[in-house]
């Protein structure tokens, strides 16, 4: 069970991220649970500086931007 | 057999960018000239072969658009790919270790000109804030790459480079880089630090240092293709529109129309309201500059349209709701209030001296 956390407050590529992220898992077959973070004060303790940024259990693999299908893949799969 | 030829030299084809970047760069570089320079030729090509009658001004219309849609675009795509590449060396994390302990004035410049090359969204507007401001980047000198960096962008530069002329995108360049270097100042020697919000103050100070990833060629070329893939897919169609509106309603609508209302024997108080028509309006570059084209086109003056298209992507309502949870309102009127003085000279000095 891997737990995913996307942070970001409710931007295009923040929403989609969250879609790209819901997709992937469920082709996979991977049970992940996923969290979207809105709250600034939250998301700023990660230390992120542009949004969305992406945490897998705990530690953040990504910040800014869409990730592409195959960083996801390679998350999902660790 | 010869479907598995095909598939196999496919993919080695698409190993091409990851295998030999530069190598890709440099054809890459080289189609893209021969078609560009072809382009005006293959246009009028293509309207000879259409049913309409070629002295008309329908065709002339036609020709206008086959030509100038693709030009555009196909300069936009260069511009956004090499500052795709540009920007995986200027990161966040990059530009605020750069920028942490500056003095004002040099920090300032800086500030300014980083907020040009450093990837932004407005919608990270506030992470980005506290990050610079928890690196101890002075807050003037965030402030001055808050100005700069959604307003003065490759894609305003581009589109006013294409649609309006090189004049108009140079002077863009200069006075959107003043006001945000002047702005961001002028907060600075205000010295304003009371009126962050409670909790940013008394944040955890962090080292501006950064971790360095390598990042190889291959890697930026990848990066340069995403930038194309989200900023291209995303304003493309208010290019073809803002072309559109080019071809078609110049010929139209009276050449004066703006002139009175927006127009240089306009009343002096046209600027500041262009201004405030475009603080409500929430808008990025590419949004606003078929506007712009088609307000220059019927008589507006230069002055009155720059400061308008600026007071529509540098002062949002979204982004000061935003802003407001790390910022006293005090603070946020400052902001405004500066950044909307620098706007007004702009366009009233430009009004008086074009």
């Amino acid at each position: 069970m891997k737990e995913i956390k996307v942070l970001g407050s409710g931007c295009n590529s923040c929403r989609k991220t969250m879609e790209m992220i819901a997709a992937a898992a469920e082709e996979k077959n991977v049970k992940i649970v996923l969290e979207k973070v809105e709250d600034m004060q939250a998301i700023i303790s990660y230390g992120v500086m542009s949004t969305p940024g992406i945490v897998v259990d705990g530690e953040v693999v990504h910040a800014g931007g869409l990730p592409s299908r195959k960083e996801i893949d390679l998350w999902l799969s660790q | 057999m010869s479907h598995a030829v095909q598939s196999a030299s496919l993919s080695a084809l698409k190993m091409v960018p990851d295998r030999y970047p530069r190598l890709f760069l440099l054809i890459a570089a080289l189609l893209w000239g021969v078609i560009y320079a072809n382009l005006a030729g293959g246009a009028a090509a293509l309207t000879a072969l259409l049913p309409v009658d070629q002295q008309s001004h329908l065709a002339g219309s036609l020709q206008f658009l086959i030509y100038e849609a693709p030009k555009v675009l196909m300069l936009l795509t260069a511009v956004v790919m090499v500052m795709g590449m540009i920007n995986s060396w200027f990161t966040p994390e990059r530009t605020r270790s750069l920028l942490a302990g500056k003095r004002e004035g040099v920090g300032n410049i800086m500030a300014a000109l980083l907020g040009i090359v450093t990837p932004f969204c407005s919608c990270s507007a506030v992470p980005l804030f506290i990050g610079f401001v928890q690196a101890g980047v002075p807050l003037g000198i965030t402030f001055s790459f808050l100005v700069a960096a959604p307003m003065v962008n490759e894609v305003a530069l581009t589109l006013l480079f294409a649609l309006v002329g090189w004049k108009v995108a140079l002077l863009y360049l200069g006075l959107g880089l003043s006001i945000a270097i002047v702005a961001g100042w002028v907060i600075g020697r205000l010295k304003m630090e009371a009126y962050l919000e409670d909790w940013v103050r008394d944040m955890a100070k962090v080292d501006p240092a950064v971790k360095t990833v390598s990042i190889n060629m291959a890697d930026r070329l990848h990066a340069g293709f995403n930038a194309v893939k989200e900023i291209v897919g995303r304003v493309w169609l208010y290019v073809v529109i803002g072309v559109a509106i080019g071809a078609g309603i110049h010929g139209y609508v009276p050449q004066d129309y703006m002139a009175g209302l927006m127009g240089k024997d306009a009343a002096w108080w046209s600027v500041p309201a262009a201004i405030l028509i475009g603080v409500p309006m929430y808008s990025n570059a590419a949004g606003i500059i078929p506007v712009v084209e088609a307000l220059l086109a019927k008589g507006a003056a230069l002055g009155t349209v720059l400061a308008f298209m600026m007071s529509v992507i540098a002062l949002s309502f979204p982004e000061m709701v935003i802003l407001r949870k790390v910022l006293k309102m005090r603070l946020i009127a400052v902001f405004v209030g500066v950044v909307a003085g620098g706007i007004l000279t702009v366009g009233l000095i430009f009004n008086l001296l074009l």
